[in-house]
């Protein structure tokens, strides 16, 4: 009996094993994580933690001891280098693990710079493990430079957390603005305004051509020719499902790891979740990369490892901190023509997207009750009247009621 | 450190000592109590980690701020007295003692 064995101890690994033992799975389960921190949460690296004011033993997911008293076996600082499907083995260094079952839990890695453009200058950092962070935070010193390339969330984050530390901070995007890809335009501008009132400089519509600096990068070619120096370079431009593993391994991919609607990979022995997982949504298929879906994927396929046969659902949602403002987001925006603006108290204000009269998704500002309400509405299929919503007089508890 | 009870929908007690400066929902976390799942782990983004608390300390809990008051307002069946965030609720010595509830379950 191998056992089940997961590949990947973040997010999803760990909720994926915690699972397995709350629904009483008794049999033997292995973690393995080429990192070396215990499972831990990577939503504070761009903010409180990189930030100092959230200490390391509490981003960790699960107390030290937990891991034990589960008796879950944890592999840490250990890449699986290869699946043997036939043999029904994983390779790590010089062992050979048998599973029962797999899962892959992978996450996904982020794009880093071409070396043509200056990528693997020293001081170029990107922001997805604890050791990244560690490695990136002596240069958050007050006074320095800071570039930073691409205007999504992880970016814009370690912009908050720079200028807030009093470094100058100029932050780039190549697409007409920020949160381009994520966002409408109403967002962008709520966040482009809070940046410019914290001294964030924000150059739209202007790529890198190159960092300058010899060994170590000491400036940056935008893309209109210009030329700015800096002390370090954060690059936050998208990542890519974590799906080399499973590609080796000959399992069908589709931008990550194909999964049927239960979790399931083309293998019957195999299972993905999280960051590295593609799977059935609506007519089409979807990759999320976020918490909640590493979280309640996981947890569905750890019931499903377990024979339950349950489909997943997902609920999409998601987060943001930057200075002051907490930013919430309920479902995909994905094909919304229009955007309903619901202004809050003081400065909280919330944008629905509408397709039609459908309404797909929400992002809030500081408006927890817009936020709780529009997430509610979205994953019961309820599409309030858009006048409704953009009447700022309006209580929006009662549309909940069926 | 306080000594803090949780006390799952169920029944079942859990008595744990929490180290100051944690949250409630830390010392939940930390010791593997089942019913508080705190998926955005403390930032006020997702209400599953709410609880009653325990009448007699409603009144000697910091008050709730507007944010906690709205993300509660959405929880599973929150009670307008005796609800509270987890992670919001800090530990230090005025908490020893301090007796939490599970609610049936979370959103
Ligand atoms: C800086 C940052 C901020 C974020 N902020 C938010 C936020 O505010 N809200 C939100 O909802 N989401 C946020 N996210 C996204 C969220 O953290 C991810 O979606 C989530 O961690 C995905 O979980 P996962 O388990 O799929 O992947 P991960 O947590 O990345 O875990 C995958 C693990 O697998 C390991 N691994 C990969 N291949 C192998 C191998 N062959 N052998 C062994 N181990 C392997 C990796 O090293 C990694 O540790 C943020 C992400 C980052 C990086
Ligand atoms: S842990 Fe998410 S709101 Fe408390």
């Amino acid at each position: 009996m191998g056992g089940i064995v997961i590949v990947g101890a973040g997010q999803a690994g760990a909720s994926l094993a915690a699972k397995l033992r709350t629904l009483g799975h008794d049999g033997a389960i292995t973690m393995i994580g080429e990192e070396a921190a215990p499972p831990y949460q990577r939503p504070p690296l761009s903010k409180g933690y990189l930030l100092g004011e959230m200490e390391l033993d509490r981003i960790y997911l699960r107390s030290s001891s937990y891991w034990q008293e589960q008796m879950v076996t944890l592999k840490l600082g250990a890449q699986v280098a290869a699946i043997d499907r036939t043999a029904k083995t994983v390779r790590v260094d010089a062992e050979t693990i048998p599973y029962d079952q797999l899962a892959l839990t992978t996450g996904s890695r982020p794009h880093r710079l071409p070396a043509a453009v200056g990528g693997d200058l020293r001081g170029v950092y990107t922001v997805r493990t604890l050791a990244d962070i560690d490695a990136m935070a002596p240069e958050f010193e007050a006074g320095r430079k800071l570039l930073i390339v691409g205007g999504g969330y992880i970016g814009l984050e370690a912009a908050a957390v720079g200028a807030k530390l009093g470094l100058d901070v100029t932050l780039i995007e190549m697409a007409p603005r920020i949160l381009h890809r994520v966002a409408a335009p109403e967002t962008s501008d709520y966040f482009r305004k809070v940046h410019d009132d914290h001294g964030v400089k924000i150059l739209e519509n202007t790529g890198l051509d190159r960092l300058t600096g010899e060994a170590r990068v000491s400036g940056a070619v935008l893309s209109d020719g210009s030329h700015i120096e800096t002390d370090f370079v954060i690059v936050g431009v998208g990542i890519t499902p974590a799906t080399q593993l499973a590609e080796e391994a000959g399992l069908a991919i589709e931008n990550g790891i194909r999964t049927d609607e239960f979790g399931r990979t083309s293998d019957p022995a195999v299972w993905a979740a999280g960051d590295c997982a593609s799977f059935p949504h609506r007519d089409g298929r979807i990759r999320l990369e976020s918490v909640g879906n590493a979280i309640d994927q996981a947890e569905v396929v750890a019931a499903n490892m377990l024979g339950a046969g349950k489909a997943y659902q997902a609920k999409p949602w998601f987060w943001s901190d930057q200075f002051d403002v907490k930013l919430q987001i309920a479902g995909l925006n994905t094909g919304y023509d229009r955007i309903v603006t619901r202004p809050g108290e003081g400065d909280a204000v919330s944008f629905w997207y509408y397709r039609g009269y459908t309404l797909l998704a929400l992002d809030a500002m500081n408006d927890a009750r817009a936020y709780m309400i529009g997430k509610r509405l979205i994953e019961a299929g309820m599409s309030p009247d858009p006048a409704i919503i953009a009447d700022p007089a309006a209580d929006l508890k009662p549309l909940l009621r069926p | 450190m306080a000594k803090i009870t949780y006390v799952e929908f169920g029944g079942n007690e859990h008595v744990v000592d929490v180290p100051n400066g944690l949250t409630v929902m830390e010392g939940a976390r930390d010791n593997g109590i089942p019913g508080i799942e705190a998926d955005c782990g403390g930032a006020c983004a997702c209400s599953t980690c709410h609880v009653y608390v325990d009448p007699a300390w409603v009144e000697k809990l910091p008050h709730r701020d507007a944010m906690e008051e709205d993300m509660l307002d959405f929880a599973y069946e929150p009670d307008p007295v005796r609800s509270r965030l987890t992670c919001r609720l800090k530990v230090s010595d005025a908490l020893e003692g301090l007796k939490v509830f599970m609610p049936e379950k979370q959103i």
